[in-house]
């Protein structure tokens, strides 16, 4: 793609004409400092996610190095003037001192990326059948299929959570129905453990795996299958070698869409996870909410981000080549 | 068309059942007389009169709609800019950086994002002044930028499928700029500007965890009540909201599809009598 026809600068025929003086003069300051109307689209919102996106982790970095006080805001001062007027940088790595040594928080690290790992893992199982399916059923129907997906996701996040405590829940009805199917004899406990979160996620984040997966699978040329089929392949056979191979990128996107936010989730574990299934999420709104303990909060939300930033940059280069490839 | 194996056509109906039993048995029980989920004690609309009762869940609610409202617009004027930046603008300073800003939002775990804009009001209140104090303006602004890569992603996959020659047909026909983008551009992406704002509304309006860090004393919306409920435990008036939701979301679904979808035709209409008068 070479020309970018939506502001950009050509000398079209009368551009100047025809405009109220204020309105030619302001053009020409604002050009004079480099500001088309193209540059306005790019800088206005840039501006803003410098400010409101970027420059907040920054400030997350720095308070992570402060330290806790009783004080409005709860944390000491990184630069200070001491008496000889020199400006110096109080670097205090205590709180990640505490997060190291305290090994509640590895337990919550390590349990929170592995119940994220499972999730995603069952949501692929899941969401991989139901999107081939969408992608395969005919043209009129793979719209409304596809509504029926995105039409929870539309609906309150809280209370399609909240949904499942009735349903899990020692008397509830799963319970319930397995004990009248005679498949148990005293009713599990489900709900507060594990399972139930893993449930909770996958239920949450199954539009996320079906949306991306079913884009690749969509596009999928279905004359590959046919010469493969051709080849003497079994469908089976085909499959694994031709479909398979060919929605990567759509897995990954996938899989990352639910893996990343999975990792850092409180809600899901807060409403189904019971007293003993640590995630970090709920660890950073325990430190902030519950003991006001700024620079500890900053510190895990810091420690997560490191656990982060490789999946982040890989979800990012996979968007990129999707709209390439979107592109041709 | 490939067939579909009835493995596939089973999991597609495990997996259908499995998103929508539980909406469906919040809406059932919200007309139960009984409080408890597995006693059916008949008929009743009782919790939706004590829902209309709940001055709090009331007000928390109206407030949230408003705020939904606010930051949804902004979202989708901020978004596609950021969306025809990304689609339209090729290679320009900072693109990388600019990209980066519009994707990971998308999958930033919210206690991150809650956390350090908190810390960025807290700092710029001690700086400047601004904003004073925590409330509906900072809840406002994190909304917009979380929502606001949402509404460039979808603004920006409609760009790129879209046909340029047309842009360039105006360009070359000598219309400026400004004028391409609201004669020819904007009417095209409406549809994905719509369904930006709505996206960007629905997930201001379900946001619990961020709203929780930058909101104020005086600022409860509807998701903190409701959370706060429910983590009391099973409350039947939360599953007469939630069927209320349900059955707003679905009409306004229903609405803006038929609405699309009659746009879409009017257009085609168009596209063909310019094609036939033309040739």
């Amino acid at each position: 793609m070479t020309a970018t026809p939506i502001g950009k600068e050509i000398q079209a025929p009368g551009s100047g004409a025809g405009r109220p003086l204020p309105v030619r003069l302001t053009i020409g300051l604002l050009r004079r400092l480099g500001l088309t109307g193209r540059g306005l689209v790019i800088l206005v919102p840039y501006v803003w996610l410098l400010l409101f996106f970027l420059i907040p982790f920054a400030i997350v970095l720095k308070i992570s190095f402060s330290e806790a006080a009783i004080a409005i805001p709860p944390y000491t001062a990184l630069l200070e003037w001491t008496e000889e007027a020199f400006l110096t940088i109080k670097l205090n790595f205590g709180s990640y001192i505490f997060l190291l040594t305290d090994s509640l928080y590895a337990v919550a690290y390590l349990n929170s990326l592995k119940i994220a790992f499972v999730s995603t893992v069952l949501c692929l199982l899941l969401g991989y059948p139901m999107a081939y399916g969408i992608a395969k059923s005919p043209t009129s129907w793979r719209g409304p299929l596809l509504m029926l997906i995105i039409l929870p996701f539309w609906t309150s996040f809280l209370i399609r959570v909240y949904a499942w405590i009735g349903i899990l829940k020692q008397e509830g009805l799963l319970n319930n129905l397995l004990l009248w199917l005679g498949v148990i004899d005293t009713p599990l406990q489900i709900l507060y453990t594990d399972v139930s979160i893993y449930i909770g996620i996958v239920y949450s984040y199954l539009p996320f795996m079906i949306l991306p997966l079913y884009a690749t699978l969509e596009k999928l040329d279905d004359t590959l299958l046919e010469a493969a089929a051709d080849l003497g392949a079994k469908p089976f056979g085909a499959f694994l070698r031709v479909t398979l191979p060919l929605s990567v990128p759509g897995i990954v996107a996938g899989s990352l869409l639910v893996f990343i936010p999975a990792v850092g989730e409180f809600v899901i574990p807060s409403l189904l996870g019971g007293p003993n299934t640590l995630m970090i999420g709920a660890v950073l709104w325990n430190e902030f909410f519950a003991n006001r303990d700024w620079p500890v909060a900053s510190a895990v939300a810091i420690a997560l981000l490191l656990f982060l930033v490789v999946p982040i940059m890989l979800f990012q280069y996979y968007q990129g080549k999707q709209q390439e490839a979107a592109k041709q | 068309m490939m067939r579909r194996s009835s493995f596939v056509l089973g999991v597609m109906a495990f997996g259908y059942a499995f998103l929508y039993v539980p909406i469906i048995l919040l809406i059932i029980y919200s007309f139960n007389e009984s409080r408890l989920v597995t006693v059916w004690g008949g008929w009743s609309t009782k919790w939706y009169v004590g829902l209309l009762h709940n001055q709090q869940m009331l007000s928390a609610a109206w407030l949230s709609l408003r705020i939904a409202a606010i930051s949804a617009t902004f979202s989708v004027a901020l978004g596609t800019l950021a969306g025809m930046a990304m689609a339209r603008f090729g290679r320009f300073r900072g693109r990388v950086l600019f990209g980066g800003m519009i994707t990971a939002p998308l999958v930033m775990p919210e206690v991150i994002t809650g956390l350090s804009l908190l810390l960025l009001f807290v700092s710029l209140e001690q700086l400047i002044g601004w904003p004073e104090g925590r409330g509906i303006t900072t809840i406002t602004i994190a909304h917009v930028t979380f929502t606001m890569a949402f509404v460039a992603v979808i603004v920006q996959s409609r760009l790129v499928s879209l046909d340029e020659s047309i842009e360039e047909a105006a360009m070359d026909l000598g219309a400026r700029p400004a004028k391409i983008f609201f004669v020819i551009t904007l009417p095209i992406i409406s549809p994905a500007i719509v369904s930006g704002w709505l996206l960007a509304f629905t997930l201001s309006l379900d946001d619990l965890v961020i709203a929780s860090f930058v909101s104020g004393p005086a600022s409860t919306t509807l998701p903190m009540v409701i959370f706060s409920s429910v983590r009391l435990g099973v409350t039947p008036e939360i599953n007469a909201l939630a069927t209320i939701i349900v059955a707003l979301v679905t009409t306004g679904i229903i609405v803006a599809g038929v609405m699309m979808a009659r746009q879409e035709r009017i257009r085609r209409i168009d596209e063909q009598m310019a094609a036939s008068s033309n040739g």
